[in-house]
C-alpha cells in the first residue's frame, strides 16, 4: 500500500545515490527541492534564497562523503526549514493583574472571527476571563456571528448598532466595558480587509494607535499562494504584528505560506487552526510544518518500515484484488495484521504528513488498538465462506459471530458496512497516482471527524462535525451497549 | 453596514471588466517595478538568465510549476539564442495562456450580457448550486449573482443551505432583504439538503425563474462533508429533474496550488460547471485557474472584485491574461 509514496523528494533525489556526487549534482538536486517548495506555494524569492543558502551548506558539509547523500540532503533541508519557521513562541504575553488587549487582523475570510472564539475558549480553559469585541461593522451578520460564537464558549461579547458607531468607538467602548466587568483579556475582532486598501488599513492603524493592543495577531489562510508575502508584509508594516495564526490546516494544503510569511515578516507563527469547531486550535510546530511543506512527513521512515514488515508479493496480490474489487475480509485481516506489525496506529500516523498532530489528539479518542483487536476478533469468528462473501451474513449468522467474538451484533454490522465502504475507497485509490493516493489515505484518516483510525474504526458516517459530536456519539453508543447488555441479562 | 441603494448607478458602472480589474490592481502598493517587456528588449539574445526572470513572473501569478514550465519551454524552443523581438514573445506567451484558459471550446462570454455564462432554462426554474472551501466568498458571490439576475428581469429565490456556520443564515437573509428577493431558511443544524429541496419547491410552486443554493464552506478533504454536499446535489435533482443546471465552485484569488485539489475534489462530487474567482481586487492574480482549466477543463465564469453587490464581472479570458502578466502593473 505504501509503495511509491515517497515519489516526491526521495525519488527526485535518488539520482544522488548513483554515481559520483559532485557539487554540480548537489545543485541539481537542490533544483528539485526548489520545485517542491514552489509546488507547496512557498514564495518564489523565499524559495530561491532558501535554496541558495542550503546549497552552500550542503556543499560545505560532508554530504559528498556521506553514504546516503539523499537522506543527508533531505535532512539538511528539513532542518533549515524548521529553523526558519522557528523558534517556537506560543505565548500570548498575557499580563498579570492588568487588562491585556489582543487585536485580530487579516484578509477577508481568513478565519479571524472563528479564531477569536477559539482563543477565547482556550483562555477560558486556562482560567482567564476573556471578553470579545465585535468591531467588524462591514460584513453582513458579522456581529451576530461573533455573538453566537461568544455564547457558545460562554464569553461575553460587546456589540453596538453598526449604523450608530465606528470600529474605533466599538473597540474603545468594548475595552472600557471589559475593564469594568473585570475581564483580563479583550479580543478585538476586526473586519477583513485587503492590504492594498489604504483607507481600511488606516482605520486599523488608528485603532492600534488609540486603543493600544498589546498583541496584534495576523490571521492567515494556510492555502494562500504567492501573494502571502505581500499581504503579510503590508499588515506587518502598518501594525507591527506580534504573531501569526495559520488557519485551515485541516485540509490537504502543503502550507508553504507558513514559510513565506515567517521569512518576510520575522513574526513567529503561534497557533494553527485545524478545523471549524472552536476547540480546533493547536500550537504551531515548525518540525511538522517542515515535513508537510516538503510533502514527506517522515514517510521515508514509514516506507522503510513497510518494506521490512510487509511481504511484497502479498501486497501486490492484495492490490490486484482491490483493483478487481475482489478484496475480501480475509485480505483485509491479513493487511491489518501486517500493518500492526509496523507499530501502533498512533506511531504510523506520525509518519504521514499532516497527520502528525493528530497522534496527540488521538490520545483523547480512546484506544484504537483495542478497536483493531476487536475487529480482528470479529473476523476470526467468521467461517471462511463468510469472510469471502460478507454479503451472505444474515441475522442468525451475525448473532453467532457476535457471540463468538463477545461483541454486540450491531458491531458486526458496523464492521461489514465499514468494510464495504473501505473496499470501494481502496478500489478508487488503486487507480490513483501516488500523491493522490497519499492524500486519499490522509482523507480517510480525517474523514471520520478527525478520527485517525478513520474508516477502520467502527463508526457511522455523520454529517455533523467536530469531536464533540464524536464523543457524544461514542457516549451514546456506550450507553446503548450497556442497555443492551442489561436487557440481555434480563432475558436470561 | 450603511444603508445603500444597491441599484444606485455608480460612476464606473459602465467600466469594462478590464478597466475595473486594472483599477483594482492599481491599488496595489507594491507595484512591481519591472516591465516584463524590459526583460526582452528588442535586439537582445534570449538566454537562460532572461528565461528565469520570465519564469518568476509567471510563477508569481500562482499558475503553478507545470503550466509555467510549459510556457517557458515553448519560449525556449521558439526563441532561445535568437535576437528577440518583444512583440513576438508577447504574442507567444499570451496566446499560450489564452489558449490554455479557453480550452477546446472558445470561452468568450458577452460582458454586456452578464447572465450569458449561465445555462438558464427557458421553462421551469434554473437551479444554481454554489460550493467551495471555507471563507472564499460563496455567500457574497451568491448575493452578487442574484443581483445580476434580478437586473436581467429574473425572479430569484435564495436557499440558505449553510445551516452550520454561526450566523450564515442571517448573513444571506440580510442580502436577500437588500435585494428584495425570496429566501428559504431553516433552523441552524437542519439537514442542508432539505433547505435546498424547499428552495426548489418554492420556486417551482411560485413559478420563480432562479434558485441559488448556498452551502457551508467545507475543505475538500473532509469526506463526510463532501458526502453531505453530494446529497444536496442529488436531492436538488430529485425535485427538479436535470438540476442543478449550474454547479459553481467559488475560489479565492489568493489561493495557491491547493486550488487544483479543490477543483478536482469538488468536481468529483458536484460536477462543477464553472468557477467564480472571488477577491481578485487584491494583489493576488488568481493564476491557479490556468492550471485548473488545463487539468480539468472547468471554465471561469465570473470574477469577484469587491465586497459590494455589484462587484462581480463576467470573466473575459483575454483581459484576464492581459492583467495576469500585465505590461502595466
Ligand atoms: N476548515 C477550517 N475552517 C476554518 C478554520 N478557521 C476558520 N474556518 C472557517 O473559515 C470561514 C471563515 O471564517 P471567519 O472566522 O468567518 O473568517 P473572518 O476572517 O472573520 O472573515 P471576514 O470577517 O469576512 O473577513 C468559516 O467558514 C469558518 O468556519 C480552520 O482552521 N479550518
Ligand atoms: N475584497 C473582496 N472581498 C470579498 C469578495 N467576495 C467576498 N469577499 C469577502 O470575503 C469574506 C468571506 O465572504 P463570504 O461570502 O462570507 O464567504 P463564504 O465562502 O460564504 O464563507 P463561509 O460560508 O464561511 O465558508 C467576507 O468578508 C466578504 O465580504 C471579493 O470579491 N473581494
Ligand atoms: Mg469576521
Ligand atoms: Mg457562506
Amino acid at each position: 500500500m505504501f509503495e511509491g509514496i515517497t515519489d516526491n523528494l526521495k525519488n527526485a533525489l535518488s539520482f544522488l545515490n548513483r554515481g559520483r556526487l559532485t557539487e554540480a549534482s548537489i545543485r541539481e538536486g537542490m533544483q528539485k527541492v526548489r520545485q517542491a517548495l514552489l509546488e507547496a506555494d512557498v514564495n518564489y524569492d523565499v524559495a530561491q534564497d532558501f535554496i541558495d543558502r542550503v546549497t552552500e551548506r550542503a556543499i560545505g558539509d560532508d554530504v559528498l562523503k556521506s553514504l546516503s547523500p539523499t537522506q543527508q540532503i533531505i535532512g539538511i533541508v528539513h532542518n533549515e526549514l524548521e529553523e526558519l519557521m522557528g523558534p517556537v513562541d506560543h505565548s500570548l504575553n498575557i499580563r498579570k493583574g492588568e487588562l491585556t488587549i489582543l487585536m485580530m487582523c487579516g484578509l477577508q475570510g481568513s478565519g479571524k472571527t472563528t479564531t477569536c472564539g477559539k482563543l477565547a475558549r482556550m483562555l477560558k480553559a486556562d482560567n482567564k476571563k476573556p471578553f470579545l469585541v465585535a468591531a467588524d461593522l462591514q460584513r453582513p451578520a458579522a456581529i451576530e456571528q461573533l455573538r453566537i460564537i461568544g455564547e457558545s464558549v460562554g464569553v461575553p461579547v460587546h456589540t453596538e448598532d453598526p449604523a450608530e458607531t465606528t470600529p474605533l468607538k466599538v473597540c474603545q467602548n468594548g475595552v472600557k466595558r471589559a475593564r469594568a466587568e473585570g475581564a483580563d483579556v479583550v479580543i478585538l475582532d476586526t473586519a477583513g480587509r485587503l492590504h492594498v486598501d489604504d483607507e481600511l488599513m488606516a482605520e486599523l492603524e488608528q485603532i492600534d494607535k488609540r486603543v493600544g493592543p498589546h498583541q496584534i495577531l495576523l490571521v492567515c489562510d494556510a492555502m494562500t499562494g504567492q501573494d502571502a508575502v505581500n499581504s503579510a508584509k503590508a499588515f506587518n508594516d502598518a501594525l507591527e504584528v506580534d504573531g501569526v495564526i495559520l488557519t485551515k490546516l485541516d485540509g490537504d494544503t502543503r502550507g508553504g505560506a507558513a514559510l513565506s510569511v515567517k521569512a518576510v515578516t520575522g513574526v513567529p507563527i503561534k497557533f494553527i487552526g485545524v478545523g471549524e469547531a472552536l476547540d480546533r486550535l493547536e500550537a504551531f510546530h515548525p518540525d511538522r510544518m517542515a515535513g508537510r511543506i516538503l510533502g514527506m512527513g517522515d514517510v521515508v521512515t514509514l516506507f522503510e518500515k513497510a518494506q521490512q514488515e510487509m511481504d511484497e508479493d502479498e501486497m501486490l496480490a492484495a492490490q490486484e484484488k482491490m483493483r478487481e474489487g475482489k478484496f475480501t475480509l480475509i485480505d483485509f485481516q491479513k493487511q491489518m495484521r501486517s500493518m500492526r506489525k509496523m507499530g501502533s496506529i498512533k506511531d504510523i500516523m506520525k509518519y504521514i504528513p499532516g497527520l502528525g498532530g493528530m497522534a496527540d489528539a488521538m490520545s483523547q479518542m480512546g484506544d484504537p488498538e483495542k478497536d483493531l483487536k476487536r475487529i480482528d476478533g470479529i473476523i476470526d469468528s467468521m467461517t471462511l465462506n463468510e469472510r469471502e462473501n460478507p454479503n451472505r451474513i444474515d441475522r442468525s449468522r451475525r448473532n453467532r459471530i457476535a457471540s463468538g467474538a463477545g461483541v454486540d451484533p450491531s458491531e458486526v454490522n458496523a464492521l461489514l458496512k465499514q468494510f464495504g465502504e473501505m473496499a470501494t475507497m481502496m478500489k478508487r485509490m488503486s487507480g490513483m497516482g501516488t500523491m493522490e493516493r497519499m492524500r486519499a489515505v490522509q482523507d480517510m484518516a480525517r474523514s471520520a471527524s478527525n478520527d485517525p483510525t478513520g474508516h477502520i474504526r467502527m463508526q457511522k458516517q455523520r454529517s455533523r462535525r467536530g469531536p464533540v459530536d464524536v464523543r457524544k456519539a461514542k457516549d451514546d453508543k456506550k450507553k446503548k451497549r450497556k442497555d443492551a447488555k442489561k436487557s440481555r441479562k434480563k432475558n436470561r | 453596514m450603511p444603508d445603500r441603494d444597491i441599484y444606485e448607478e455608480k460612476a464606473d458602472s459602465t467600466m469594462g471588466f478590464f478597466d475595473k480589474l486594472k483599477g483594482a490592481l492599481k491599488k496595489t502598493k507594491d507595484v512591481l517595478k519591472t516591465d516584463v517587456r524590459d526583460i526582452f528588449r528588442a535586439g537582445e539574445i534570449l538566454d537562460e538568465a532572461k528565461l528565469k526572470q520570465f519564469e518568476k513572473r509567471l510563477l508569481l501569478t500562482d499558475m503553478g510549476f507545470e503550466a509555467t514550465s510549459a510556457i517557458v519551454e515553448e519560449l525556449r524552443v521558439k526563441h532561445v539564442g535568437r535576437t528577440v523581438i518583444i512583440d513576438d514573445i508577447w504574442t507567444t506567451v499570451k496566446d499560450k495562456l489564452k489558449s490554455l484558459l479557453k480550452g477546446d471550446g472558445d470561452v468568450r462570454y458577452d460582458p454586456n450580457k452578464p447572465t450569458s455564462p449561465l445555462n438558464l432554462q427557458s421553462d421551469g426554474p434554473t437551479v444554481i448550486l454554489v460550493a467551495g472551501v471555507n471563507g472564499v466568498g460563496k455567500t457574497t458571490s451568491i448575493a452578487k449573482l442574484a443581483n445580476l439576475l434580478q437586473k436581467d428581469g429574473k425572479s430569484v429565490v435564495l436557499a440558505a443551505g449553510d445551516t452550520f456556520r454561526a450566523a450564515a443564515v442571517e448573513q444571506l437573509t440580510l442580502w436577500s432583504e437588500r435585494l428584495g428577493c425570496d429566501i428559504v431558511t431553516k433552523p441552524s443544524g437542519t439537514d442542508p439538503a432539505s433547505v435546498a429541496f424547499a428552495g426548489c419547491d418554492l420556486a417551482a410552486d411560485k413559478g420563480k425563474d432562479i434558485v441559488i443554493v448556498d452551502t457551508a464552506g467545507r475543505l475538500q478533504t473532509h469526506t463526510n462533508l463532501m458526502v453531505e454536499l453530494e446529497k444536496i446535489h442529488r436531492v436538488i435533482g430529485k425535485r427538479i429533474p436535470g438540476a442543478p443546471h449550474e454547479s459553481l465552485l467559488v475560489l479565492d484569488a489568493t489561493t495557491g496550488q491547493n486550488g487544483v485539489s479543490q477543483a478536482s475534489h469538488f468536481s468529483d462530487i458536484v460536477d462543477c460547471t464553472g468557477l467564480v474567482l472571488a477577491k481578485l481586487d487584491g494583489s493576488a492574480k488568481g493564476g491557479v485557474v490556468v492550471s485548473i482549466r488545463q487539468k480539468m477543463g472547468i471554465p471561469v465564469k465570473y470574477v469577484g472584485l469587491g465586497e459590494q453587490i455589484d462587484d462581480l464581472a463576467v470573466f473575459d479570458p483575454d483581459s484576464f491574461v492581459d492583467a495576469l502578466v500585465s505590461e502595466e502593473v
